[in-house]
């Protein structure tokens, strides 16, 4: 059916649209490298010309800049190892035939239909507040001092509050792979002498590999930009205890209001990206295969 | 070895009694068919057997130790599901292997038992490969091949052929038979496909919905039929069944005539009907046949039969060959 001609119409009729994403990715990209390279702060306008590549180098000199990076990197580790280990837990919960269980899946699901900021507050404000919360209450009625969460370990909270609006995500594309899962296999395997654990460890577990695969990349990508649930909770703080890559940019956009160095810390972050996505691809790509 | 009994075994999902209550007794070394229409149970008392559904009553005895209440795993049996349920992202060595691997060989001698059951079933070539690569009757033989070294009491074979196309049906039923003879290990082969029944079986247990119609060898199912189902059921074309002033005059509620027990002629006899489809295979030839009161019959005859679509015919039963039925459907002596 691939004939000569009928592959060139199809070349030239999907050519639009090809342009077309092109466009929309190139444009950006190119002023993103174009102002990184340029004086360009809001607070004094008339100071302008090149820049060289002292915008970078003042993101690699600055003292928050590897604890950034590290923070970025360990809040999607972290994020990713709790959705994947809970998520498949949850998974084979609730795949069992239990009463009730429509509802009970859409309750599962919902802390993801919250947005960001919202969950951030909420666990801020009704969670871990030091005495409003149920947290702190909970301590107090065990007769313990309450736990300063955002003080004492802001890193792990955000990584927290991240987990649990990624885990329901996590848990839905988990939860459709197991249901996939053929019962005659673990039938056999049951004949054939494996315990649970091995059926799980044998069975289970090698037929979700790509949908945990699948939770992976995406997770990531959207887990290297977290800003809302940092803004919302820490602002970074204490000190720079919970600043990460996308948050650095974020203060020199807007609060220093330098738009040269915000490019160039968006650039590193991109390069950061594609450094994960090679690894990622490296590692986990075959998994995507047949 | 592989002596199975079922003693009254019953098993209800709710108030739906599935099996009432089955006897059965499976003699070391037997092939026994499970045959019946779709939803008779013959799945479900084959899963009963391998313990993949608990008994709601009744005991399963496998050589002579009670079973009833032992996980699948423990009773020593291999199934060989209709899916054949291969692990998809092992490789064929390793499906085959992983029985001996769950029961703790060592990884050398699971080996060399793997290849050794794969000489057997000619998969030797093909170890390295996943199931996703293999043809249809090559997962079969891996799935056989995973049961053969467990080297169990009994195989179960879940309507293993069915998902296999015509032709390699016909092997595969022949590799089974083949297998079991040299094997000889008992096998219990569920099946609704009568021609499988009884070509492979030595024992054929018939089931109706639940409960069993008639426990025998093929050629007893075929010449003495218990009762009108089992007279349906087995042989192919299927029994022709009377009712009516001819089933009465020999003092049957139904009487019943197989289609090679049926005399074509063109000229007299003692039913007249109109050919209705005439399936000319060469060596054979099937006539259905409208006849007059009593619908359509089927008669086999000859690849010499030149009859067409409207010829009238006679047809008229050999002498001895006619099935007599009473009221409750049972066979008439």
């Amino acid at each position: 059916m691939a004939t000569q001609s009928s592959r060139a119409t199809a070349r030239l009729m999907l050519a639009p649209s090809v342009i077309m994403l092109f466009v929309w990715m190139i444009v950006p990209l190119a002023m993103t490298i174009w102002f990184s390279f340029r004086i360009y702060r809001l607070l004094s306008p008339d100071r302008t010309g090149w820049a060289g590549i002292r915008n970078y180098t003042w993101f690699f000199n600055s003292p928050d800049f590897w604890l950034g990076i590290s923070n970025t990197l360990l809040l999607v580790g972290g994020v990713l190892a709790i959705t994947i280990i809970f998520g498949v837990l949850i998974a084979l919960l609730i795949d069992q035939p239990v009463w009730g269980q429509g509802p009970l899946r859409i309750l599962v699901i919902s802390p993801f239909f919250v947005m960001p900021p919202v969950a951030a507050s909420i666990w801020k404000n009704l969670f871990m507040h030091p005495q409003n919360g149920l947290l702190a209450s909970a301590a107090q009625g065990l007769g313990m001092e309450p736990i300063l969460f955002l003080q004492s370990y802001p890193l792990g909270s955000i990584i927290f509050i991240t987990s649990w609006e990624w885990l329901p995500f996590a848990t839905l594309i988990l939860l459709t792979a197991l249901q996939s899962l053929s019962s005659e296999q673990l039938e056999a395997a049951e004949m054939d002498g494996a315990s649970a654990l091995s059926r799980f460890r044998f069975i289970t577990l090698p037929h979700m590999t790509r949908a945990i695969t699948v939770v992976i990349l995406i997770q990531t990508i959207f887990l290297l930009s977290i800003f809302g649930e940092i803004f919302t909770t820490t602002q970074g703080g204490p000190g720079s205890a919970s600043t990460t890559l996308p948050y650095m940019i974020y203060k020199q956009a807007l609060i220093a209001k330098d738009i040269g160095r915000a490019a160039a810390g968006g650039i590193i972050a991109v390069i950061l990206a594609n450094i994960v996505a090679v690894f990622l691809m490296r590692s986990m790509g075959k998994h995507l295969d047949t | 070895m592989g002596k199975i009994v079922l003693k009254q075994v019953r098993k209800s999902f709710g108030d739906v009694h599935v099996i009432p209550s089955v006897d059965l007794t499976i003699e070391n070394g037997e092939f026994v068919v499970f045959v019946g229409p779709s939803g008779c149970g013959k799945s479900t008392l084959l899963r009963l057997i391998a313990g993949l559904e608990d008994t709601s009553s009744g005991t399963i005895e496998i050589d002579g130790k009670d079973a009833t209440m032992l996980p699948p795993a423990k009773r020593g049996l291999a199934m060989v599901f209709q899916s054949y349920a291969l692990y998809p992202h092992m490789t064929v060595r390793k499906n085959i292997m992983f029985p001996l691997k769950m029961a703790g060989m060592d990884p050398e001698a699971a080996t060399k038992k793997a290849d050794a059951a794969a000489k057997v079933l000619n998969l030797t070539n093909y170890m390295e490969r996943k199931p996703g690569q293999l043809s249809g009757g090559q997962r079969q033989r891996v799935a056989i091949g995973r049961a053969i070294v467990r080297e169990p009491a009994a195989f179960l074979f879940d309507e293993p052929l069915s998902n296999l196309d015509a032709a390699l049906r016909g092997n595969m039923r022949l590799e089974i038979t083949e297998l079991h003879q040299t094997l000889k290990t008992t096998m219990i082969y569920v099946t609704h496909d009568q021609v499988e029944a009884m070509t492979m079986a030595d024992k054929i247990v018939v089931l109706q919905a639940g409960n069993i119609e008639q426990v025998g060898s093929p050629l007893e199912l075929y010449n003495h039929p218990a009762n009108a189902f089992v007279a349906g059921f087995i042989g192919s074309p299927r029994m022709n069944l009377l009712e009516g002033a001819d089933a009465a005059a020999v003092g049957a509620k139904t009487i019943g005539v197989r289609p090679e027990h049926l005399e074509i002629s063109t000229t007299a006899g003692q039913w007249k009907g109109t050919v209705a489809v005439a399936e000319l295979l060469g060596s054979d030839t099937f006539l259905h046949v409208n006849v007059e009161g009593h619908g359509t019959m089927t008669v086999r005859g000859g690849g010499d039969v030149n009859l067409r679509h409207g010829d009238t015919v006679y047809l008229t039963p050999q002498a001895g060959k006619t099935h007599r039925f009473g009221q409750d459907g049972k066979a008439l002596v």
